[in-house]
């Protein structure tokens, strides 16, 4: 047999010693994803359900500025075991008018599907869920008749928001109302 | 192990049913000399601590354990057991389906349905004279760290990169916690493409360390399937990822259920009838739904016969093994790469340190968490601290801190057992810390600092 056990012997001089743990890497990067987070910005919360179960958790954004302020939206975050080489699933569970997520939480934002690389983290979904609300993309529609309305008029897109947002209905879907002051 | 063993065992098997192998010892015999030439003549090429004299006793008695007997695991056990080794394991959770049977070639129409670990243990034992091979029907995951301690050398033949990473953790588990040095050999193969690579815990990289060169998984834009689907495949994303949620709700899509793929397949053709797009049909739903890539036989035989070469190569020392990577294309005339892949040195599974610190079970987290932060071989800011199962102390973010700031009050023997490892991550430390913690009545006193010893 290779004298592996020699190799390894003259090396330990100079390499670190190593980990002895049963978590994840997934729980360890997840870890550090979450404990770096002390600057959440006051427009985002996340909460967690179970402290101990880091892979779920929810996330409440409430824009102070833009088409939705004074609304308060609720996502929840899965956590892949692959993580960091797959991205979490993102949800919204409110029944929301924005071109960018569809009446049953779909999201589409790239870095949750085709841009995800392991190198980001979940601030940066954070951030780019964030930048929806403030910039709702009429280019890459979900809900595509509010991109229609958005690409066509920006005053009747601002009206049909306020209106989804105190729980209206329109277009034979009533919306859930998400107003911080009801 | 030596021949005459081998002789009683072979005669008390009465195994006569098979042509090549009812020959006499001799002849027996007459099947591996060139590999006896190969293995017992040292030469320029041989590793260091080259024996030519024990190789083929150490290649007949090293413990070799196969994971995965599916297309690489049928090839690496046929390998295995042609190139002299004779007590082989393997393990694998399947049964035989009626697809694998171009490709996975130990087994036959009648296996349909048996667990392949069994099916190909039998069929090489049978074929090869002298060979021992145990299967294990299990998840690799349900298997003791005792069983894999056995083992002298791994072989995987593995389709998933949650195995691979769990395998590769296990390696180096096995090596901190019982100074257990077991190569790891990893083969893998995606369609015409393959590669093998040898994995010596914490001398090379290890699998999470190249974690970012794995090739994604083809995924398209959400809006491109909801709206604008151009390719074949957005109708199948569409039908699976918002027709099925939609007309079902609650009940999770089963790839493997002919029923819920027929009715993807109805919807994913009704939507390219729609949109005019041509070549949705049943194969290409299940393939775009199991994201499944053709597997080709070649790429199998060729990827297995690396990786059972550098089995022979680690186990006699005849020759120098791979350092560390060796890439196939296929795809490009019959092209090979080479390289050494360096191991990462901020690597979560490998590239940290490990201390042990010795602390007395009174002492309270609060209090433990402040000689983290002054220990000079650890001089962490702000330390959040986490088990395998639970969350001590997070510094942020605000939620999770205020749902563990109760515990910084309680005493660590309330929090966790003896001997847990803790993970620390901190924003001051680009990596995290992982900390084996023994409670020990006999340390200092509460009040008092205990101090942290790194354990090289």
């Amino acid at each position: 047999m290779l004298n592996i056990m020699s190799i390894k012997k003259a090396k330990a001089a100079n390499a670190g010693a190593p980990p002895t743990s049963k978590t994840s890497a997934a729980q360890i990067r997840l870890q550090k994803d979450l404990a770096d987070m002390d600057h959440l910005p006051s427009t985002m919360a996340l909460a967690f359900p179970d402290p101990n179960d880091v892979f779920h958790f929810r996330l409440t954004i409430t824009p102070d500025e833009g088409f939705y302020r004074g609304g308060r939206f609720h996502f929840t975050f899965t956590v892949p075991t692959s993580y960091p080489h797959e991205p979490p699933r993102v949800l919204c569970t409110q029944t929301i008018y924005h071109p960018n997520i569809d009446l049953e939480g779909k999201v589409c934002l790239n870095i949750l599907r085709e841009d995800w690389k392991p190198v980001l983290n979940i601030n940066s979904i954070l951030v780019g869920l964030q930048y929806l609300f403030l910039e709702p993309n009429a280019d890459d529609p979900l809900n595509k008749e509010a991109a229609a309305i958005l690409q066509s008029s920006r005053a009747t897109f601002d009206a049909n928001v306020r209106k989804a947002m105190r729980g209206g209905a329109f277009g034979g879907v009533t919306y859930d109302n998400v107003m911080v002051h009801p | 192990m030596d021949a005459d063993n081998d002789a009683d065992r072979d005669a008390d098997s009465g195994d006569d049913d098979d042509d090549d192998d009812s020959d006499s010892d001799s002849d027996a015999e007459a099947r591996w000399s060139d590999l006896w030439r190969a293995v017992g003549t040292s030469g320029p090429l041989a590793a260091p601590g080259f024996d030519p004299a024990a190789a083929v006793a150490q290649l007949r008695a090293t413990r070799v354990l196969v994971i995965g007997a599916g297309g690489l695991g049928c090839e690496l056990l046929k390998d295995l057991a042609l190139s002299g080794f004779r007590r082989l394991d393997v393990v694998d959770m399947d049964t035989i389906d009626i697809s694998n049977l171009n490709r996975q070639f130990l087994f036959r129409a009648a296996d349909v349905g048996a667990p392949k670990a069994t099916t190909a243990a039998r069929w090489v034992a049978r074929r090869v004279r002298g060979c021992r091979i145990t299967p294990h029907v299990a998840r690799i995951q349900a298997l003791p760290d005792a069983f894999y301690a056995q083992f002298g050398l791994i072989v995987c033949g593995l389709d998933s990169v949650e195995a691979r990473r769990w395998i590769s953790f296990l390696v180096l588990r096995l090596y901190a916690e019982q100074d257990l040095m077991i190569p790891l050999i990893d083969g893998g193969t995606e369609g015409l493409k393959g590669q093998s690579r040898v994995i010596l815990p914490h001398l090379t990289a290890c699998y999470e360390c190249s974690l970012d060169m794995q090739t994604k998984a083809v995924t398209y834009p959400i809006c491109t399937i909801a709206n604008t689907p151009r390719l074949p495949e957005h109708c199948v994303e569409w039908a699976s990822v918002m027709a099925w949620p939609k007309a079902f709700p609650g009940t999770p899509l089963d790839a493997d259920d002919p029923t819920h793929l027929a009715w993807l397949y109805d919807a994913a053709a009704a939507r390219a009838r729609d949109h005019h797009i041509r070549g949705v049909t049943y194969k290409l739903t299940q393939g775009v739904v199991k994201h499944i890539i053709p597997a080709i036989a070649s790429t199998n035989a060729a990827v297995a016969a690396s990786c059972v070469n550098e089995a022979l190569k680690i186990v006699t020392a005849a020759y120098r093994y791979l350092n560390n990577y060796m890439l196939y294309a296929g795809d490009r005339g019959v092209y090979t790469y080479t390289f050494a892949l360096a191991r990462t040195p901020a690597c979560p599974a490998c590239g940290s340190a490990r201390l042990e610190m010795a602390v007395h079970p009174d002492r309270s987290l609060a209090a433990f968490l402040a000689d983290l932060a002054d220990a000079p071989s650890i001089q962490l800011a702000r330390p959040s601290v986490r088990t395998a199962t639970a969350s001590l102390y997070m510094h942020a973010p605000p939620a999770l801190e205020a749902a563990t700031r109760a515990n910084l009050a309680r005493p660590l023997r309330d929090l966790v057992a003896s001997g847990d490892t803790l993970t620390v991550t901190d924003a001051s430390l680009p990596i995290s810390l992982q900390i084996r913690l023994c409670l020990d009545p006999t340390q200092d006193p509460p009040e008092a600092s205990a101090e942290p010893e790194a354990r090289g």
